[in-house]
């Protein structure tokens, strides 16, 4: 693990009214590593990472990015997010736009970029991860692989240094899944700082860096994926992992 | 977050929609069969209302006082005049209502405890102008305020009945385009903001132009109800056209000068319902043309 760590949370907590969500969590994320978070459907996964990108306020503890902590009052939300991308499950395209201008809106008006230069940025992008011939198309025509690689896309044009991924092949229909997962491997190949919520367990096995387990609101177990996949320890780890294997997901 | 593929199934009709009107006709096997029948009914509907109400013993009367087409003739000229200023009102009256509408949505909208205040005033302005009779705040405004005698102050009792309709029909356009707002997913609002664009950028670029699209067939709606509220402008004197009309039919006992005003306003209204119907077919062909080709 690297000491200048991407990204630093600590003991932090977030509940819902009286549904407590979070209950702590600590995790060190260093530079190009790539951390899945599993565990089972309303374990926090998604919470977690909505904390990260400031989508949703914390109770308590703190969050660092790069040693800034972003969880400080006064914070500049609009500043730490252009560093962070996040992908969501439902690729929340913006429906009234072109690919172009879905991928171009956020450094024109975020970071000022002139729009021949966004632009350009965005086609070399899109032309990347084989999407140059849907530049003009709207969302709506597009597959849900292709709108979740173009939602990977807009969050990439803003370069951020973190990218968070909240299940992002969940939607699609089983054989849309490998062209996003395809997409997620190459990025981690190019040294993406990521944090990765996903029920895909073959493809965290090969992906992840490390692998944590989300359970009643903390990490219960975390490390490589061998060692989590082969052998954990703790026994609702197994338990998780054993219904994964039960229903062929592994 | 499943909605959401759901809720876009929704509102996107991809089958060629059937006329309303014609139903079923022309569809399926026995089209020919269908048309015949809905000819004959329609037939004999028509001669059924022209046989009751051509024989009713009061019909030659009403036929001359209020479908007389000599009448006709002698009242469009004034009527179309007069109609002029009934279209005036209505521009002049929908340009300040669009944004002044818009900026009391966006108000109401404004999430946190810091716009409180906003928020409470323009719940309270719609509740109030939504409230009160039209024909009442024509009155207040048109009367009342010109009676104040402040020098400086408009007198002029069209300037301030337009002021009234621009008042009330704010607060009907601004819950349009509330619930255009309200109708696009938070998820939008997420995404536009972890991008780490503004509150504002968000309203501008990624919400409202999706709220709006929405709310175009019910905004329309509304804008007839403005174009035919302007002939309440005639209560203060203004002679628009059912003003001149009043004036028409007091000098000749005739009524057929409503005939014409009632004309001269579905003239304007028809058009601009095709045109709402034309921009929202366009919207939809331009966004399925892309997906085919592209």
């Amino acid at each position: 693990m690297n000491t200048a760590a991407a990204l630093e949370i600590e003991g932090l907590r977030k509940s819902f009214g009286k549904n407590l969500v979070l209950d702590g969590i600590d995790l060190s994320v260093g530079e190009h590593e790539v951390v899945c978070l599993i565990g089972a459907s309303g374990s926090g996964k998604s919470t977690l990472l909505r904390c990260l990108n400031l989508l949703e306020p914390v109770d308590a503890g703190r969050i660092l990015v790069a040693g800034e902590e972003i969880t400080r009052r006064n914070v500049d939300v609009n500043r730490v997010r252009r560093r962070i991308g996040i992908v969501f499950q439902a690729f929340n395209l913006f429906p009234h736009m072109s690919v172009l201008e879905n991928v171009t809106l956020a450094p024109r008006l975020a970071l000022g970029q002139s729009r021949s230069e966004a632009e350009q940025q965005a086609r070399a992008l899109l032309d990347r991860f084989g999407l140059s011939d849907k530049v003009e198309a709207y969302p709506d025509h597009l597959s849900g692989g292709q709108q979740q690689r173009v939602a990977i896309v807009r969050a990439l044009a803003m370069q951020p240094r973190l990218m968070l991924l909240d299940e992002v092949t969940s939607a699609l229909d089983p054989e849309l899944v490998a062209e996003v997962l395809d997409v997620i491997g190459e990025l981690a190949a190019g040294g993406m700082t990521m944090v990765i919520a996903t029920h895909e367990m073959g493809f965290a096995r090969d992906i992840a860096t490390r692998v944590c387990f989300l359970d009643g609101g903390v990490i219960l177990e975390q490390g490589p994926p061998e060692q989590m996949f082969g052998s954990p320890r703790e026994p609702r780890t197994q338990q998780f992992l054993q219904r994964i294997v039960s229903a062929h997901r592994l | 977050m499943a909605s959401e593929g759901d809720r876009r199934a929704d509102l996107e009709v991809d089958e060629p929609r059937r006329s309303r009107i014609l139903g079923a006709l022309g569809s399926g096997g026995g089209g020919a069969r269908a048309v015949a029948i809905a000819l004959l009914s329609t037939i004999v509907f028509v001669v059924v209302v022209v046989v009751v109400v051509g024989n009713s013993p009061g019909w030659p009367a009403v036929h001359k006082g209020f479908f007389s087409w000599t009448y006709y003739k002698s009242a469009f000229p004034e009527t179309a005049r007069a109609f002029r200023l009934n279209v005036e009102i209505f521009l002049i009256a929908e340009c300040l209502i669009l944004p002044f509408a818009l900026l009391i949505a966006v108000l109401r909208s404004l999430p946190g405890p810091v716009f409180f205040p906003f928020r409470a005033l323009a719940i309270m302005y719609a509740d109030f102008f939504r409230g009160v009779p039209t024909i009442l705040m024509i009155a207040w405004l048109g009367f009342g305020v010109p009676g104040l005698q402040i020098s400086g102050v408009p007198t002029s009792t069209t300037f301030w009945a337009v002021v009234a309709l621009v008042l009330i029909y704010s607060a009907y356009v601004s819950e349009v385009y509330r619930a255009g707002i309200d109708s696009v997913h938070p998820s939008q609002e997420a995404a536009a903001r972890s991008l780490g664009l503004t509150r504002g950028q968000t309203l501008r670029k990624v919400i409202l132009p999706q709220a709006v699209r929405r709310v175009i067939p019910p905004l329309l709606n509304d804008f007839i109800g403005l174009q035919k509220d302007t002939a309440l402008v005639g209560i203060l004197g203004a002679v628009e056209a059912f003003q001149q009309t009043e004036i028409d039919t007091a000098a000749t006992f005739n009524f057929t000068a409503y005939l014409v005003a009632a004309t001269l306003f579905v003239a304007i209204t028809i058009p601009l319902a095709r045109f709402t119907d034309w921009l929202i077919a366009r919207d939809r062909r331009r966004r399925q043309a892309q997906g085919l080709f592209a």
